[in-house]
């Protein structure tokens, strides 16, 4: 899981390195003629070790040499992933011979990454908090956090202080909403999420989301929960948001482009990208494009809204 | 060096590689959580089930009580049907059916975890939901995958000590005029008690420690279960779910909360050990 990211990516330069040496060691003993039975033992576990090497590597992705043939490396935020892949992919494109790898983990893991240099930038779907703040931060864009339900839910419309209830426990049953009585299945994201820490800190504000509700780990599930739970309320990014899921407006505003761009809907994050040292060479290129007409149109393509 | 010491030596060294990530494991866990521990005060750690780490609050009381309530589920389940499942293995059926049935064991141990959550999601979850009540994501739905998935664990080890008993105790019975299942009952049992006690403890470990499939069915709501149909967290679960977003105090607490994990399977271990030696 993403967990892994974290406990190796300071590690891996240091692990990879004697799992390389050790296997070509290995090999060359087993390519002598007379060792031939060894030669696929040792093949074997050289093959083990390099396999334990690459496996460390990928959550690495930072090799010493600083070449041009180097891939730039994005970790962080799962929120912003799927958007930082795209824009990769499109990038690539237009520039042959350049690499760019994105990775999750996570908002806290990405900028730990970033902190440690072990990415070129971490992705942060949260903003940064005052022991982050050395960091160089480029917004890039601005998602809403809509408020989902089950399509046959007829619940339109939801005040901010009866989401801020139903998330603290106060309202428990669809009945104080003047809905048939049903307990409420509240699903929220894990401790630690962007999109949870927004969701806190644009609804909670200083009170605790309830120990009753659901926990999933990421947009996704909670989507396919809320897409199969007739009972239940739950909160994802607003550009992850599909047909099988019905969006309850907010104060009576909807998370739409407009009202999302003109900071109406309360719901809304930033997404950063941000780097231990202002980008520069390759990396500010890449940051040039996301935040170029193009680049801006591929992210407001993929459900988001742009910052420029 | 000769073709004998060359494969001595690299099987000494694989042997070392396992124990010593073993002893790598243990010490980075420790290292990693102790320090939480120390900061928040065994105590609390254990016994408070407020737990928001990005808020300061570091309990896992509802953590461990959901872990045991978890395994306790799976036990009910699993231990009467791998029982059951052994003796007619090891005692009543014909060489055929075991040929079909042993295979088929071994084919249930070797499916993923994942599977079996992607299963619960999409068929107990459900059925739970529209039948019982509740979300569905539930203590229930956990104690019954993961009842399945000790199954191979109980069955198999339980096999192996049903026949370890000799067959002079079965016909001596025999003779003196007890029926099969009386001597079943009576004596093979009895006298492979201590193993299948230790394939109990085993499968309890393995429902402890396992994490994808409770994961995706157990609903990982943070307070102490009021009835079957209600949302738990188990401890390996809050590790799985949290660690891709953990920094500070936070990772240090998903790694307190190995330790207590940790602790847990060594002792349900060790105990499986001193039984199976005591025989």
């Amino acid at each position: 899981m993403g967990g892994t990211s974290i406990s190796t990516m300071s590690y891996s330069p240091k692990k990879i390195k004697p799992a390389g040496e050790r296997s070509q060691g290995f090999s060359t003993h087993g390519s002598y003629p007379a060792f031939s039975f060894q030669a696929g033992k040792s093949l074997w576990f050289g093959s083990l070790l390099l396999a334990l090497g690459l496996l460390l590597g990928i959550w690495g992705c930072r090799g010493r040499a600083d070449t041009a043939s180097r891939a730039l490396c994005i970790a962080g935020s799962t929120s912003v992933q799927p958007f930082a892949e795209k824009l990769a992919e499109v990038y690539m494109q237009q520039h042959p011979g350049e690499r760019i790898d994105v990775q999750g983990g996570g908002s806290s893991a990405g900028i730990y990454a970033a902190q440690q240099g072990a990415a070129d930038l971490g992705a942060s779907s949260r903003e940064l908090v005052e022991a982050e703040k050395a960091l160089h931060e480029i917004p890039i864009a601005w998602d809403g956090i809509a408020v989902i339900v089950h399509p046959s839910n007829p619940l339109n419309n939801l005040r901010l202080e009866q989401l801020r209830q139903i998330f603290q426990g106060k309202i428990a049953n669809w009945r104080e909403l003047g809905l048939p009585p049903h307990a409420i299945d509240t699903i929220t994201r894990e401790e630690g999420s962007g999109t949870r820490e927004a969701f806190e800190h644009l609804v909670m504000g200083k009170t605790f989301i309830t120990p009753g509700a659901l926990v999933q780990d990421s947009n996704g599930s909670v989507r396919e929960i809320v897409a199969g739970d007739p009972y239940s309320l739950g909160y994802i990014s607003a550009g992850l948001v599909d047909e099988r899921v019905k969006t309850v407006a907010v104060d009576g505003i909807l998370p739409t482009r407009e009202n999302i761009k003109n900071q109406t809907y309360k719901l809304v994050r930033r997404f950063l990208l941000v780097g231990r040292v202002p980008p520069a060479g390759r990396c500010l290129a890449f940051v040039d494009f996301i935040l170029s007409p193009q680049g801006q149109r591929l992210l407001e393509a993929e459900g988001l809204v742009g910052v420029k | 060096m000769d073709r004998g010491k060359f494969v001595e030596r690299v099987l000494f060294l694989l042997a070392l590689s396992s124990i010593s990530s073993l002893v790598i494991i243990t010490i980075f866990i420790f290292m990693e959580g102790l320090p939480l521990i120390f900061h928040t005060g065994l105590k609390d750690f254990i016994f408070s089930s407020h737990w928001a780490p990005t808020k300061g609050y570091f309990g896992i009381g509802a953590m461990i009580v959901s872990s045991l309530l978890v395994t306790l589920g799976a036990m009910v389940l699993g231990v009467p049907l791998g029982l059951a499942c052994a003796i007619v293995l090891a005692e009543f059926c014909s060489e055929r059916l075991r040929r079909l049935l042993k295979p088929t064991l071994e084919l249930l141990a070797g499916i993923p975890s994942v599977v079996y959550g992607f299963l619960g999601v999409i068929w107990l979850v459900p059925l739970i939901r529209n039948h019982l009540g509740g979300p569905g994501l539930s203590l229930l739905a956990a104690a019954v995958i993961l009842g399945i998935m000790i199954l191979p664990t109980i069955i198999s080890i339980s096999i192996d000590a049903l026949t370890a008993v000799p067959d002079i105790y079965r016909d001596g019975s025999i003779a003196l005029g007890a029926t099969e299942w009386q001597t079943v009952r009576r004596v093979v049992l009895p006298a492979a008690s201590s193993g299948i006690i230790t394939a109990i403890i085993l499968g309890m470990g393995r429902a402890v420690g396992e994490t994808m499939a409770v994961i995706m069915v157990a609903g990982n709501a943070l307070k102490i279960p009021a009835s079957i149909l209600e949302p738990v967290r188990t401890l390996t679960s809050n590790i799985a779910l949290e660690l891709g977003y953990a920094a500070g105090r936070h990772r240090e607490a998903l790694f307190a909360t190995g330790i207590v994990l940790f602790v847990i399977i060594m002792i349900l271990n060790l105990s499986a050990t001193l039984i199976t030696r005591r025989r």
